[in-house]
């Protein structure tokens, strides 16, 4: 009997009970449908912060000025600027591994253009800045060296303060007032979207490090070179944990910080903190998976019941075909080809519902899910699988009939 | 005529019932040629049954041998008595056992999906199978849409349509009313004719009259192997309507 006759007969003797049939298939269609929209709304959800990671510039690491200790009381981070735009220098010059380490300065301040006004927070930087966050342009130009230098008064202007400020468009060009300061946008940023904690990274103007400690955010009087964070990007192919070490121990010998003392900053690698989230998620997906195995077992477990009754069912059947000349394994194949066909048809409705079901899923969280190839032919080999696998002993069953018992049942 | 279809020598099966052995086949030895149409006859218990299955490939003896055309049977596999059943004996039961959700000509065409037969041929043989018990124009209807008679054509249908050597029919009418009885008697004698080997079990003497050899069995032994005259169906037949208006 060919594969193809086969399961035209299974399919007809599924067809002669449609709902026993349905309830049999229901365990594989809810283990597969499961693990599909799993694995799709999974997969989505890592595009996602793997698109996060992209969007936060690869390789980065944080420094913020660390907590003092005065009289017993810390004080937090950032309470004192430990950092000093010196420390940026020499990290860039003397660790290999740094290929660039930016002082920022930053603080809120109202904006004022054209009659609108706006609130946001003020970077003072570097013309590397942009850079290391691999962030572009939409239109105008970066600071020039002079500017820097010069502490010039020109601004970077994201696209949420843009909308917000010139709603007509057209901001590259126009002048601003950032506490009173006039400014003239010299270019707008690119959207660059939410950050992992839902932060707007687009609500942001950035303007050169010097104009920024003059004129609108002031300085320490402590040490005018202090800056509150630094933003530092490893070389591609370089260790982050070792560089990490390495600018630790620069700045602790900086700071001149005894073996005894905490550090004065705080260093964060983000590039980490969304690994881990990706690690976490992938976690809940290994979860949901064995969830998922679980019910296709169950799903089995059902075939496998339904197959046996069907056997005892059809025993004289089975003893018709052995005596016109049906070999034990083609009534072997017969029972095995109508379990996998039940199974696998089940699969196949399971990778449909999972399918609509990620869907629905992705459009109320707002994400792009993904539904693999690989996982739909994964999620239907498994049920095939388990078709054979719970088939199997059903169909054995059958195979070992005697022809004249089988015969003569009623 | 030369070598007998079925030649079988001391064939003996024992049961295991309980504690003590029952010998179903207690030695029997018989020929039957090509052509012949033998009525098997006994009680029940008397053997009849275990001779039937193991002629028919369906059992093995316990011991003795078997040979069906030239074939030494109790040296063949599984697959090989498998093989054997598909292409050599037709089988014709008394409740029919037809598959009831196919129509007639599925079921028709259901031991040659076992022989290899292409889809084409396959379609083409039944037809004819089904033409030579007359129910051409049948052959869409299930069985439960047929009355007896026409099931128990479409059963003989598929006995024959993969020309076999040997028709075996344990109890062919013994679910039939006593015209469609001999109707299905008058379709063997046909069959018979045409050349066909018939071996037929039954306890009834009213049906054994059709065959021209008769083998009765008692104990597990051939107590009598006698030929007669067959009686001919189509004039009882005609004598049943006859009775029938008088009534």
């Amino acid at each position: 009997m060919s594969y193809i006759e086969a399961v035209r007969s299974a399919l007809d003797a599924l067809r002669a009970n449609v709902l026993r049939s349905l309830l049999t298939m229901l365990g594989i269609i809810i283990g597969v449908a499961s693990v599909v929209a799993m694995v799709a709304v999974g997969t989505g959800a890592r595009e996602r912060v793997m698109e996060q990671i992209r969007s936060l510039g690869s390789n980065l690491i944080i420094i913020v000025s660390g907590s003092v200790t005065s009289g017993g009381v810390r004080m937090g981070s950032g309470s004192r600027q430990t950092l000093s735009q010196d420390d940026a220098v020499a990290l860039e010059r003397e660790i290999g591994a740094v290929q660039l380490a930016i002082p920022v300065v930053r603080g809120t301040a109202q904006i004022v253009a054209a009659g609108l006004n706006w609130s946001t927070t003020v970077h003072g930087t570097s013309d590397t800045f942009l850079e290391a966050r691999d962030w572009t342009l939409s239109g105008g130009r970066n600071f020039t060296p002079e500017e820097m230098s010069g502490a010039a008064k020109v601004a970077l202007i994201g696209e949420t303060v843009a909308i917000n400020l010139f709603p007509e468009g057209g901001a590259v060009g126009q002048e601003i007032r950032i506490k009173n300061v006039p400014f003239t946008v010299i270019g707008q940023l690119a959207r660059k979207g939410q950050n992992m904690a839902g932060q707007d990274q687009d609500d942001t103007i950035l303007i050169p490090l010097m104009t920024a400690k003059r004129r609108v955010l002031g300085t320490s009087q402590a040490n005018a070179r202090a800056v509150g964070s630094m933003l530092v990007k490893i070389r591609d192919g370089e260790d982050m944990k070792e560089a990490e070490e390495q600018i630790r121990g620069l700045l602790r010998q900086r700071h001149r910080l005894q073996a005894n003392q905490d550090d004065d900053f705080w260093m964060r690698n983000l590039t980490e903190v969304a690994a881990t989230r990706d690690a976490s998620s992938r976690t809940l997906a290994f979860l949901l998976a064995a969830v998922a195995t679980v019910s296709l077992l169950v799903g089995g477990i059902g075939i496998m019941n339904i197959m046996l009754v069907s056997v005892t069912e059809r025993t004289r059947e089975i003893g018709l075909r052995l005596a016109v000349g049906a070999r034990p394994r083609d009534i072997l194949a017969q029972f095995l080809v109508e379990a996998t066909t039940l199974a696998t048809i089940g699969g196949a409705v399971g990778v449909v519902i999972g399918a609509v079901g990620a869907h629905a899923a992705a459009a109320v969280a707002g994400w792009a899910t993904l539904i693999q190839p690989e996982s739909v032919a994964l999620a239907v080999g498994f049920s095939f699988a388990v078709g054979v696998f719970f088939g199997f002993y059903p169909a054995q069953r059958a195979s070992r009939l005697d022809p004249i018992e089988a015969l003569r049942t009623e | 005529m030369d070598a007998p279809l079925i030649s079988v020598e001391d064939l003996r099966k024992d049961y295991r019932m309980g504690g003590h052995v029952v010998h179903a086949l207690a030695g029997v030895s018989v020929d039957i040629a090509e052509g012949e149409f033998t009525a098997v006859m006994g009680p029940s218990g008397s053997g009849k049954s275990t001779f039937m299955n193991v002629i028919g490939c369906l059992d093995r003896p316990t011991a003795g041998r078997y040979v069906l055309a030239g074939q030494d049977v109790g040296r063949l596999g599984v697959d090989q008595l498998a093989a054997l059943r598909n292409k050599r004996i037709g089988f014709v039961f008394q409740s029919f056992h037809l598959l009831p959700r196919a129509t007639a000509l599925a079921n028709v065409e259901m031991p040659m999906i076992y022989g290899g037969v292409k889809r084409s041929l396959r379609h083409e043989k039944a037809m004819r199978a089904l033409g030579r018990v007359g129910l051409s124009e049948r052959c869409h209807h299930r069985p439960n849409q047929l009355s007896g008679g026409q099931q128990q054509r479409v059963a003989i249908a598929r006995a024959l349509v993969n020309d076999p050597s040997l028709i075996l029919a344990d109890e062919p009418t013994g679910a039939l009313d006593s015209r469609t009885s001999l109707e299905i008697m008058a379709l063997f004698q046909e069959l018979n004719r045409a050349g066909m080997t018939v071996v037929m079990v039954t306890h009834e003497p009213d049906v054994a009259q059709f065959a021209r050899r008769v083998l009765r069995f008692r104990d597990g032994k051939l107590i009598e192997d006698r030929a007669q005259a067959p009686a001919d169906p189509a004039a009882m037949l005609a004598a049943h309507d006859g009775e029938l208006r008088a009534a």
